[in-house]
């Protein structure tokens, strides 16, 4: 037991995580990209000075950044160890995307600053922010050709941007240089300087207020009392392995499913994940680097348990037996744009399919877990300039213990919302003929999953090539317990007049479209959850009667 | 309005649990102040009750403005008229489909019930593109058909929503009036009436919850007001919006969505006038009531506005409104030690019922108001009142099993300890919410009302290094309050969309002229007495690339772009503390109220001058045990209504009226103003250490 008294633990706890919804905050506001200012495609956080570990990160923070920061940070500080990377002065500030060390894709761009209290670093504050851009063979970044890193973009290794205070201009113009819209990205970069200023100024409140020695202790003692919330939670569930495997379609290149094989084992109140199994690291971007693979673990687990507070005490518990040799493990020059938004979805999904086994209340049937990235980019000819137009959709939600699964949710991994329709049209030469519940796609189940979206898009002038990084087109996602699979995504792109279907179902680069081709997506529907045969008649009624299913599939599925 | 006006108003608002009025004579300044329960199903049976219970004459009452919760309720538990839409062909889903989120951050599983059902919304053949070009003509034998088709399925009000109307309207419009040849009354709303903006399901949203509350809401009006004019009343009724200012009822019902929310927003608009009078023109407002507590801010005695508020997940309602924002725990929030070992208090609410476990009403759980009532903050005598099971030692008891034996404290230390984790909480989410708005909550003082805001505003407000808090004469009757010192308000929105350097700026000069003389007739057709008429401008900017607005004001209708541009970068350096001098700036909306000021009130009869004392002593009740940080004090209890005009005191003490009760801490300092106003002076974190 601790000197500190539990009241000043809650304290100072709230008093952290408010330190880092601030700094979430603060970035959102003053961004630029509409990727972290409306997407919250970002995340702020306050690590150790020892060895990177979470303390607090913010609640508002993208769950795919759940944990990812604390694996940077901690090579950060084994680099200044070992002299690779130059010492911090107090306001450096260093810049790093470079998924190997301990990343996700170059897209996620991260800052990190020393915090010193005196002459001593007490922690670091670090973010990560989506760039919309980081240079490579396509806008964006997600290329589903790239067969080596430096296809996807411009890597950077920890360098430090801001020298005491002051941006380095010259290493910010070896950035612009090699990235698209350069120019809007000082807003960016600004932006995320200044919520870490947010955090620092928060936090040196907090220490003058509790003084830097309890504040300590108080870290350490809520790091081994998130750990024992965790074990609680963990406790429920009886001793046991549970498996279950889960499928990406194919790496973009090669057309072959990519496995997961996961065996999670509970005994003394741990969870050890073991990917032994899985496919081999891959020719095409569906890699994940090891940081990825690991926050994934974790933000599907707090999926299960929100109620357990992110830090590195809660994943203690959580021992992830490290994948070598597979594609969850992926080392340089691996591409990886695919990682943070498929690969840790189905990562997610195998966790939900093992552990709805001895968790039914808690865990759901799988949801439609893909991004859904279509990118078209093209020239319009009526504003006379080049355009990249990104339409992220949802799908299905899986069913649960309760209720049917939500209807176009989002990605397992974001919280971000979809463009409109209008929005889309006015930035961009497309018409949209249709944006619709995908009728028919729920899995079935005594509680069905919900339904995915179907959306119908025609560019209207000028040319263009879509591309498309979706997951889910060959298996639909697992229902659970008796429930029925969702259906898969599937997408069809309409060239003067004539269906092609991508080879690799959801995944295809570069395909050519003239004015009056239309590219049609049909998202996931969600997992069922329980036997159809189980679901209350009336349900099933109203579905039909509301044309979500019709009369014909209510007697194929539920004999209704 | 005729004749010579003799200076009776009536403010009535109906809230979740209470009806509150408070009637004002302005020439014998004589007050009466009513609470009594809401009525549900029908809220004119509260407002009838709360009429009777101040002995209104109603032939002699010369105004009676309303605030109701008709529209919230419908809306946030889905009991709406039976409504259809038509919409464009292929997107009759948007509604359903909403922007792709869920419910929570983290866990996966979440419902949503869309605000119209899938076999009432139907589609036609029609569409325009984003430049307002007709790409589809609308097809108006399918729309004839359709209207069919939702009249024969029993709906009672009619939404036409087509993409793009913000952009070309004919196609609405034509559709409307065919569609009013058919329909067999006036409830018949177009997409783009109330919000003429981009966005197809925000402004689809805000249509359909317009149209499905529109036959509610005239309903009970025009049965109130005719239970009003049989009891005498001959006067114009106004009723509360929630952009803080009132409508005529005779016009109400065109733009229902409205009035939602305007509860909250009228407590906010009794802030701003209480703290105008008093001098103290930056406000927090703080309102803390059984299960949670809003805040809001006021600059410059003007509460801040949002065009973009949610009413619940997935329930945006795109229309000025006062924005209010709930940041969680009310009095009934409940304590608990989790398994980490960690106290804990809220989300989970006992609510009304069961409520706290000194409700007597069956909680068993500790909460907030239990903890108040144990630190000697409430008066444990008043338990007898309620006839209740429950007594002290039970909230004792529960207190010590609950939460000390698992945290190693006693009861009086856990209760201690519940008080202090929810004001660190509710501190935070206060310091959010004025963040998120750009201010530092230090510049502000704390307004606190609501049955438990007082009871917490100084502590907070020393967590929160705020100086000041302003409590009110009457906290629990604030709302209807606001009724009758709110002004006749309209707003108007414009959208440009347009960097700064390409605009004719003369389209900004002609927009502020337009909503200058709609707003203006639109007040003159209201025909209620107003002392002056003002106009506020702003306009919403972005740099070039942004997505986040950020509102400017102006102080007149004529701005050259070198001051726009001007005014921008301070307002974005204010805000963010960052200069970019590398970007250019995009003007997106122009924004106008129109604002009718009603005469100035006479407030210093909320609390009857006749029940003064005239020393602190007389105006003591008792005294009994108080817990603050430092352990058990003998604090004198105070009667509100006894104090004199201009006391001064030192904290401890307790001051307790019908409807509130606030805290005095040690160390700070509580004077009266002659408005009735309790101004307390707070000392500092560190001052309070020493």
């Amino acid at each position: 037991m601790t000197s500190i008294d539990p009241i000043t633990l809650s304290v100072i706890q709230a008093g952290l995580q408010q330190v880092c919804d601030e700094m979430d905050l603060s970035f959102s506001r003053a961004a630029f990209s509409p990727v972290i200012a409306e997407a919250n495609d970002r995340s702020d956080g306050i690590y150790s000075a020892q060895d990177g570990s979470l303390i607090a990160q913010g609640a508002g923070g993208l769950p795919v950044f759940v944990g990812t920061m604390q694996y940077s940070t901690r090579t950060l500080i084994e680099r200044i160890a070992q002299g690779i990377t130059p010492a911090p002065k107090p306001d450096d500030i260093y810049i790093v995307n470079d998924p190997y060390l301990g990343g996700t894709h170059l897209m996620d761009v991260r800052f990190a600053r020393p915090f010193y209290r005196g002459d001593e670093i007490f922690c670091w504050l670090s973010n990560t922010g989506h760039w919309p851009d980081t240079g490579g063979s396509v806008p964006g970044g997600f290329s589903a050709s790239a067969t080596a890193v430096e296809q996807e973009g411009l890597r950077l290794p920890p360098v430090r941007l801001f020298k005491q205070g002051v941006l380095d201009e010259e290493i910010y113009a070896i950035i612009c240089s090699n990235i698209r819209v350069a120019d809007q990205r000082i807003g960016d970069v600004k932006a995320q300087a200044a919520a870490l200023m947010v955090g620092e100024k928060r936090l040196h409140e907090l220490l003058d207020r509790y003084g830097d020695e309890t504040v300590s202790e108080a870290i350490a003692e809520l790091r081994t009392r998130a750990a024992s919330q965790m074990r609680v939670c963990i406790s429920q569930i009886k001793d046991g392995t549970y498996n279950s495997v889960a499928w990406v379609d194919s790496d973009g290149v090669v057309n072959e499913p990519l496995e997961i094989r996961l065996a999670v084992t509970k005994s003394n109140d741990e969870l050890t994940f073991d990917f032994t199994g899985s496919s081999p690291p891959c020719m095409g971007p569906m890699n994940c680097v090891l940081a990825t693979t690991l926050s994934s673990v974790y933000l599907a687990m707090r999926h299960i348990f929100p109620q357990v507070p992110i830090s590195a005490g809660a994943f203690e518990p959580l021992k992830v037996i490290r994948p070598d040799n597979t594609f969850l493990d992926a080392q340089y020059p691996r591409p990886v744009s695919g990682c943070a938004a498929e690969v840790s979805q189905r990562i997610a999904e195998a966790v939900f399919a093992a552990l709805v086994i001895p968790l039914p209340d808690l865990v759901t049937a799988a949801p439609a877990g893909t991004s859904g990235n279509f990118a078209l980019g093209g020239y319009d000819p009526a504003r006379d300039r080049d355009f990249v137009m990104y339409q992220l959709s949802g799908g299905g939600y899986g069913g649960n213990a309760n209720h049917d699964g939500l209807t176009n949710g989002c990605s397992t991994i974001g919280i971000s919302k979809a463009p409109p329709v209008e929005i889309m049209e006015q930035a961009f030469p497309v018409l949209y003929h249709h944006y619709a519940l995908r009728e028919g796609s729920a899995g079935a189940g005594k509680y069905r999953g919900g339904f995915g979206l179907d959306y119908e898009v025609e560019l209207r002038r000028g040319r263009a090539t879509a591309s498309f990084v979706m997951d889910h087109g060959r298996f639909g996602p697992q229902g659970a317990l008796g429930g029925n699979d969702g259906e898969p995504n599937k997408v069809t792109v309409w060239q003067s007049g004539k269906p092609h279907i991508p080879e690799h179902l959801s995944k295809e680069q570069d395909i050519q479209l003239l004015p009056g081709d239309r590219v049609h997506v049909q998202t996931p529907g969600g997992g069922g959850y329980g036997d159809p045969k189980q679901r209350d008649k009336n349900a099933i009624l109203e579905d039909v009667r509301l044309g979500r299913y019709s009369a014909k599939q209510a007697k194929e599925l539920y004999g209704v | 309005m005729p004749g010579k006006l003799t200076g009776q108003v009536i403010g009535v608002d109906v809230g979740g649990t209470f009806t509150d009025l408070v009637m004002l004579d302005q020439k014998t300044r004589a007050v009466s102040i009513a609470k009594v329960p809401s009525t549900i199903d029908n809220q004119a049976f509260g407002v009838l009750a709360a009429l009777e219970e101040v002995r209104a004459d109603l032939s002699c009452i010369d105004l009676i403005v309303h605030g109701t919760t008709t529209t919230t309720n419908a809306v946030l538990e889905r009991k709406l008229s039976k409504t259809g839409l038509i919409t464009t062909m292929g997107f009759r889903d948007i509604l359903e489909l909403g922007r792709r989120t869920r419910p929570q951050p983290y866990g996966m599983s979440g419902e949503f019930t869309p605000i119209i059902p899938r076999d009432l919304r139907l589609e036609v053949p029609e569409r325009m593109d984003a430049a307002g070009e007709i790409v589809t003509p609308l097809d108006e034998t399918v729309l004839r058909s359709q209207v069919k088709e939702l009249l024969d399925a029993g709906c009672e009000a009619l939404v036409i929503h087509f993409l793009h109307s913000y952009a070309n309207n004919t196609h609405e419009l034509r559709a409307a009036k065919i569609a009013a040849e058919l329909w067999p009354n006036a409830y018949i709303t177009m997409g783009h009436a109330l919000l003429s903006e981009a966005r197809e399901f925000e402004r689809g949203v805000t249509a359909a919850v317009n149209a499905s509350v529109q036959p509610l809401l005239e309903r009970y009006i025009s049965r109130l007001i005719d239970e009003l004019s049989h009891k005498g009343y001959r006067g114009d009724m106004l009723v509360m919006n929630g952009n803080g200012g009132m409508v005529s009822s005779r016009s109400v019902a065109r733009e229902a969505a409205k009035t939602v929310m305007s509860g909250p927003a009228s407590g906010v608009m009794a802030a701003a006038y209480c703290g105008r009078r008093a001098k103290m023109e930056n406000l927090i407002t703080y309102d803390m009531g059984g299960t949670s507590t809003d805040v809001a801010l006021i600059r410059d005695a003007k509460p801040t506005v949002s065009n973009e508020i949610e009413l619940e997940y997935a329930m945006p309602i795109h229309v000025p409104m006062v924005d209010v924002r709930t940041v969680g725990a009310g009095g009934g929030s409940i304590a608990r030690v989790n398994s980490a070992g960690l106290l804990e208090v809220g989300p989970q609410s006992a609510g009304a019922s069961p409520g706290p476990i000194c409700y007597g009403l069956g909680g068993s759980e500790p909460t907030i108001c239990d903890a108040n009532l144990l630190l000697g903050r409430l008066d444990a005598s008043k338990l007898k009142s309620v006839n209740s099971a429950a007594t002290l030692k039970d909230v004792s008891n529960s207190f010590a099993k609950q939460l000390g034996d698992p945290l190693g404290l006693d009861a009086t230390s856990a209760a201690a300890a519940v008080i202090q984790i929810a004001n660190t909480k509710m501190a935070g989410a206060i310091r959010m919410v004025s963040i998120s708005l750009g201010v530092d909550p230090r510049d502000f003082a704390l307004f606190a009302f609501g049955g438990a805001g007082p009871l917490h505003a100084s502590a907070l407000a020393r967590e929160l290094g705020v100086p000041k808090v302003l409590v009110p004469a009457r906290p629990g009757i604030t709302n209807a309050l606001g009724c009758i010192v709110a002004d006749l308000r309209h707003d108007f929105v414009n959208t440009i969309n347009q960097p700064l350097d390409n605009l004719n700026i003369d389209q900004v000069h002609n927009l502020f002229a337009m909503h200058i003389g709609d707003g203006e007739a639109l007040i003159a057709r209201e025909n209620v007495e107003i002392s002056a008429l003002n106009h506020f401008f702003s306009l919403d900017m972005q740099f070039i690339g942004q997505t986040h607005l950020l509102r400017v004001e102006l102080t007149h209708p004529k701005p050259d772009r070198s001051e726009l541009q001007q005014l921008f970068e301070t307002a974005y350096f204010n805000r963010f503390h960052v200069e970019l001098k590398e970007i250019r700036v995009n003007l997106v909306n122009v924004n106008t109220s129109v604002v009718g000021v009603r005469p100035p009130l006479d407030l210093s009869t909320l609390i009857d001058p006749q029940k003064r004392k005239a020393t602190l002593k007389e105006a003591q009740n008792t005294q009994r045990k108080v817990y603050f940080g430092d352990g058990w004090r003998d604090t004198p209890i105070y009667w509100r209504d006894y104090l004199p005009l201009e006391f001064n005191l030192e904290g401890p003490a307790v001051i307790e009226q019908m409807d509130t009760t606030i805290l005095i801490e040690p160390g700070d300092r509580a004077m009266g103003d002659e408005d009735g106003n309790i101004i307390i002076s707070v000392a500092s974190q560190t001052e309070k250490q020493t």
